[in-house]
């Protein structure tokens, strides 16, 4: 675990890439209870105007903050997050999914807590995209 | 059409308590590819200084579905078309970790609605607290009715 001492602004945490696959939608529908149609059924996704499924915007929350928890090594020292919802993960029907790629930097320390300042994309070159903005976590360090 | 502005203000307590268990937890856990042994093995959470196995951060996503059923999004007198929502905005704020043997209950409440566009948005928050009466969380959530602030005619194109 990173001690607060050591943690500047402006470290840059391990950048992670996640692949969101529909068998992970299937078991983010179960788990949360959020079934909303457009996350499991290509049909009525494109009925309603998506170009394919779409991740759950909490379950693409969910994954970024993995690049902190990870980090700090205890989960349980993330104090708050919070996100906007930019831009849909469109995850395809193929054996890859989408694949968001994430990365944190520290953009503030105070009273023994650092902000990371998070960026989640997805799509590679002209077409990335960032599908969060203003996604801050505050995690409290020893 | 316009949403009905008296609902901000309105409060939304849980009919019943939600109880948090490993199993489900795990099953989070999982679900977001997530493999952290806080949220598996007591030990290792114990190891952390918590007293079970503790939840990931938005773990608390599941008490809006849980309770959806008794919450304004489906109240016919605010006039929400569900086809047209968007989740804006999430946060949370966690006082302390969730973990497992929580019995944990929650109060909705519309903080407001206002035009951005020609869309409205929501802003709700939500406040759990446990069995004791300690506060565990905030939740704070913005959704977005795409088409339907007032002067605009909400069609299909919205």
């Amino acid at each position: 675990m990173p001690s607060y001492d050591d943690v500047e602004v402006g470290t840059e945490l391990p950048a992670q890439t996640f692949p969101i696959s529909r068998l992970d939608l299937v078991r983010y529908c179960g788990a949360s209870g959020d079934f909303n149609v457009i996350h499991w059924n290509e049909r009525i996704a494109k009925a309603v105007g998506l170009p394919d499924v779409i991740a759950h915007g909490m379950c693409t929350m969910a994954v970024a903050v993995r690049v902190v928890t990870d980090w700090a090594g205890d989960p349980g020292a993330v104090v708050s997050y919070g996100v906007r919802f930019s831009r849909p993960v469109v995850v395809p029907d193929d054996d890859r999914g989408a694949v968001l790629r994430v990365t944190g930097t520290v953009e503030d320390k105070a009273d023994g807590r650092v902000t990371v300042g998070l960026t989640a994309v997805v799509g590679e070159g002209d077409d990335a995209a960032k599908v969060l903005t203003h996604a801050k976590a505050v995690v409290r360090l020893p | 059409m316009p949403l009905n502005r008296a609902f901000v203000g309105r409060e939304y307590p849980a009919s019943t308590t939600y109880e948090v268990g490993r199993e489900h937890i795990r099953r989070f856990a999982e679900a977001i590819g997530d493999g952290n042994p806080a949220y598996r093995d007591p030990e290792a959470a114990r190891a952390l200084g918590h007293p079970d196995v503790i939840a990931p951060p938005t773990f608390l996503t599941v008490l809006n579905f849980r309770f959806a059923s008794e919450g304004p999004i489906v109240d016919p007198e605010l006039g929400l078309d569900y086809s047209r929502v968007v989740h804006g905005e999430q946060s949370f704020e966690l006082h302390r970790p969730v973990r497992a043997g929580d019995v944990l209950h929650v109060v909705s409440r519309i903080v407001d609605i206002k035009d951005a566009g020609r869309n409205e948005l929501i802003s709700m928050a939500g406040e759990v607290t446990a069995a004791d009466g300690e506060a565990v969380a905030t939740l704070r959530s913005t959704i977005v009715s795409r088409g339907t602030a007032a002067g605009t005619a909400a069609g299909p194109e919205a």
